[in-house]
């Protein structure tokens, strides 16, 4: 069986870095930025290990914005 | 596989809602108003009903709601939203009319409002978030907050002999005949969102069936309210509110 592959596609100046997401990614996928901030002020989520993603969606059902897009293709 | 292999079309799997618009939500970051938002833009538009459903909007944190959810929205006089409801789905049977209101709004100011639209059994849903607290106005103490929980206006914990006891606004409306679906939920995880997302699902399909009112507690945060962050106020919810107000099905007739 082919291994499942993931991404997600984040809204950055939608986001307002509350973390949930990253808190909710059972894979470690995403992290808040340190040093960036998006136009409004607030550091956003960002895919830190995209590689890791399975493309659950949870990242993107938990998000009280509606920021994030996630793909899943299953690997041939 | 590359990144631009799997960012493709026919591999979306998840994506706001179509119902959504893309301006920006006033709510602060991480407030659990944003996923019941979504949660109802996603059921209207799985029902079919986007053209079709009127939203009641309360007075409170949620007042912009009408910009958020592209469908027909009616603003209500703080606490009024189920009156002005009543009226909407009696003068439009077909239509699906549904209330959003916080603890404020629906337990406090509109008490009396709610009590005899969901006795009256009115066709309608009212969605109550019950985040213990004024949001908007500051974060002083409501009708919900807990014991010895401390808010601007009781600085030193809610006192049961100065302010009584927390008001279980969905436990009274279970004893009420009108009720057709009463419940409580939460939108914290993956799991209990799904949950929630199934139980509006049923309170509307509920409503256009004719069976009686439904009332869907959303016990919730207010990270800014409780002084805390979105992921530390949903740790504290699960830690205190769930012990007060118990998550489930109280009614379902």
């Amino acid at each position: 069986m082919g291994k499942i592959r993931g991404a997600v596609v984040i809204d950055t100046e939608r986001c307002k870095g509350c973390n949930l997401c990253v808190v909710a990614c059972p894979a470690g996928v995403l992290g808040l930025t340190t040093k960036e901030v998006n136009h409004k002020g607030y550091p956003f989520s960002y895919a830190a290990h995209e590689e890791n993603c399975i493309g659950c969606a949870s990242c993107g059902i938990v998000c009280p914005d509606g920021c994030i897009t996630v793909y899943r293709k299953k690997e041939d | 596989m590359t990144r631009e292999e799997i960012i493709r079309p026919e591999n979306e799997v998840y994506r706001k809602p179509a119902l959504m618009n893309d301006v920006g939500m006033h709510y602060c970051p991480g407030c659990s108003h944003g996923v019941v938002h979504k949660l109802i833009a996603e059921v209207i538009e799985e029902m079919g009903m986007a053209e079709k459903t009127i939203g009641i909007s309360p007075v409170g944190c949620a007042v912009f709601a009408y910009r958020y959810i592209d469908i027909d929205w009616q603003e209500a006089a703080h606490g009024r939203a189920p009156a002005l409801a009543t009226a909407c789905k009696r003068l439009w049977p077909d239509r699906l009319v549904f209330t959003y209101q916080g603890d404020g709004d629906l337990a406090c100011i509109g008490t009396a409002e709610t009590i005899h639209a969901l006795n009256r059994g009115e066709n309608i849903t009212i969605i109550f978030i019950n985040n213990a607290i004024y949001g908007m106005t500051g974060g002083q103490m409501a009708p919900t907050t807990l014991i010895g929980m401390k808010t601007a206006t009781c600085p030193y914990g809610r006192d049961i002999h100065l302010h009584g006891f927390p008001l279980k606004m969905t436990e009274i409306a279970a004893t009420l005949d009108g009720t057709a679906y009463v419940t409580r939920q939460s939108v914290d995880t993956v799991a209990a969102i799904r949950k929630a997302k199934k139980a509006i699902r049923h309170a509307f399909e509920n409503s256009m069936q004719g069976k009686g009112s439904n009332l869907i507690e959303f016990v919730s945060t207010c990270s800014s309210g409780w002084k805390k962050s979105p992921v530390e106020a949903n740790k504290w919810m699960q830690e205190h509110m769930f012990q007060y107000y118990h998550l489930g099905d109280l009614k379902d007739k």
